[in-house]
């Protein structure tokens, strides 16, 4: 799992989209591939275009995810997500401004709610994940 | 045929840049542009005109008024409907249908009654009827096209029994561009007495409507595809059926004669617009349809045949273009698979080089899975569409799979 900080620092260095997107398209190839038993509607996230699953999981209080996508940007953009939320405390993950960081690296749209792609569905999984381990 | 370049001059949209780019749009199928007539007329009205429909004693709302049912017979004649009471305005071709299905199909239709849809149909168009069904006990028979998106007769013709009491079929698919031939439909669904709904969203931009020639019962569109704006759809419905329909919805505007316990309903089409109904969008739909025919339907149809057989020309230039939705005489509507490239990626890709594109089920998901996907991408076509359009979309695409290796 890259660090987010390495990644907004490449991301800084690139100019146009398309280093930009081919930089994603690598961070993605790199996801670590979700398994298949978890490849079903209990695990996926709605509101995509394409298929996304996240699956949660808690550790020593602290909350890490995997995640994974049918679509090869999709999957760029969740692994940016994992390097966000990635072994973080549910007060932690509540405190990350996620949209400010999408913007810092120029991916804002991504995370638009205009946009159904739906990865803002995927934020807000990770959230409601992080309010009931909470309880 | 007509100079297309000229016609753009028209659409102020398609004149702008969008994040710097030129606006290639595709996406005419989910929603046309508009032309400056509606735009201006909407806008005179909004400043100059205003005021409520048949309520004030004052000049500017008979002058409205007026405006409002011209409006109606501008549609009337669009049609080609024996009367302007045949004409009701609604919200869109969903509210329109849903109309249909409340104040005709529970009112008419009983256990074991059939309602036949086919495969093709827009969310719009199919789940009213599931809705009537469960409430009724009916059943929704739903009758087989072909892998290519052809209308197969003898598909139709097996499921037509005479339990069929309602046949709901769309003129033209918005997914597959299939063109459904609504006229024989009719007359078949006629002879065993059953009433026929054409959902004519799609078929309404591309080509001439005549509700006489096709003798369906209802018909539905919305606006804001045929170059009008949002909030306004027609419902056309034949005069002795509306008059024997009771109304949707209740409330101003619809009455004949209310007492503190009993209301009497006006006439159709009023019985069926109850409220404040959207005044200055039917004045701007009514601006729409005649935009349209001052450039002529068979116009429009001609540029139209030019654009599919030049996109069809054009996609197999594309390695492993796969069209979904194949047949040569369609109309313009292109849902597509470019090798193993998920849609989602391939917007992506479009949206950034400035060409809008619509990617998913497009609400007709059950014919999305028949086709055997989950989501595809559809590039649709308006009478301002151009062969530089459909270049620059082979180019982006080009572009997607460079990317998507
Ligand atoms: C074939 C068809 N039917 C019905 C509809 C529904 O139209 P509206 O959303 O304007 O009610 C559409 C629009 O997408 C359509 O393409």
């Amino acid at each position: 799992m890259e660090d987010i900080n390495v990644i907004s620092e490449n991301f800084s260095l690139l100019e146009d989209w398309e280093d930009k997107y081919q930089y994603l398209i690598e961070l993605g190839e790199k996801l670590p591939p979700l398994a298949d038993k978890y490849k079903t509607d209990e695990w996926k996230v709605s509101g995509c275009q394409s298929q996304v699953w996240l699956v949660p999981d808690y550790h020593d209080g602290k909350l890490s995810f995997e995640g994974d996508s049918d679509a090869i940007m999709v999957k760029g953009i969740i692994a940016v997500i994992m390097a966000i939320y990635q072994n973080k405390s549910a007060q932690e993950i509540k405190k990350i401004a996620v949209e400010k960081i999408f913007a810092k690296l120029g991916l804002q749209e991504h995370l638009s709610l205009s946009r159904r792609n739906g990865m803002m569905s995927m934020v807000d999984k990770i959230r409601y994940y992080a309010d009931s381990f909470e309880k | 045929m007509y100079d297309v370049y000229k016609i753009r001059q028209a659409f102020p949209i398609l004149q702008k840049l969008i994040d710097g780019k030129p606006n290639i749009y595709l996406d005419s199928a989910a929603s046309a542009q508009k032309p400056k007539a509606v735009i201006n007329i909407m806008n005179r009205i909004l400043k100059n005109e205003y005021a409520n429909v048949h309520r004030g004693t004052y000049a500017l709302s008979d002058k409205i008024t007026d405006k409002y049912e011209k409006a109606r017979i501008i549609v009337q004649k669009f049609l080609n409907a024996r009367s302007a009471q045949e004409i009701v305005f609604t919200r869109n071709a969903t509210e329109a249908i849903n109309l249909v299905a409340y104040s005709w199909a529970m009112e008419n239709l009983h256990q074991g009654d059939e309602i036949l849809i086919s495969e093709a149909e827009h969310h719009a168009n199919l789940i009213p009827w599931q809705i009537v069904c469960q409430k009724k006990g009916c059943v929704l028979r739903v009758f087989k096209i072909g892998d290519d998106g052809a209308y197969l007769p003898h598909e139709f013709t097996k499921s037509l029994s005479d339990k069929v009491k309602l046949v709901a079929v769309t003129a033209m698919s918005n997914v597959l561009g299939t063109i459904f031939p609504i006229k024989t439909i009719t007359a078949e669904a006629h002879k065993i007495g059953a009433k026929v709904l054409i959902d004519a969203c799609q078929a309404a931009v591309h080509q001439k409507i005549d509700v006489q020639d096709i003798d369906c019962d209802f018909l539905a569109f919305s606006g804001h595809k045929t170059y009008g704006p949002t909030g306004i759809g027609v419902l056309y419905g034949k005069s002795e059926l509306l008059k024997s329909m009771p109304p949707y919805q209740t409330g101003g505007d619809m009455v004949d004669k209310v007492t503190y316990q009993h209301t009497t309903f006006a006439e159709p089409p009023s019985r069926f617009e109850a409220g404040t109904p959207a005044i200055v969008e039917a004045i701007g739909l009514g601006e729409a349809l005649r935009y349209m025919q001052k450039i002529g339907l068979e116009n429009i149809t001609l540029h139209e045949q030019e654009l599919v057989k030049y996109m069809y020309e054009k996609c197999r230039e594309i390695k492993d273009f796969k069209h979904i939705g194949s047949l040569p005489n369609k109309g313009g509507v292109f849902s597509f698979q470019v090798g193993n490239i998920h849609p989602q990626d391939l917007a992506y890709v479009l949206g950034k080089e400035g060409v809008a594109i619509r990617i998913g089920h497009h609400c007709a998901e059950p014919l999305v899975e028949r086709m055997g996907y989950n989501s595809v991408a559809r590039a649709s076509f308006g009478l301002y569409t151009t062969k530089e359009d459909i270049d620059a979309f082979v180019k982006a695409v080009a572009k997607a799979q460079k990317f998507f290796k």
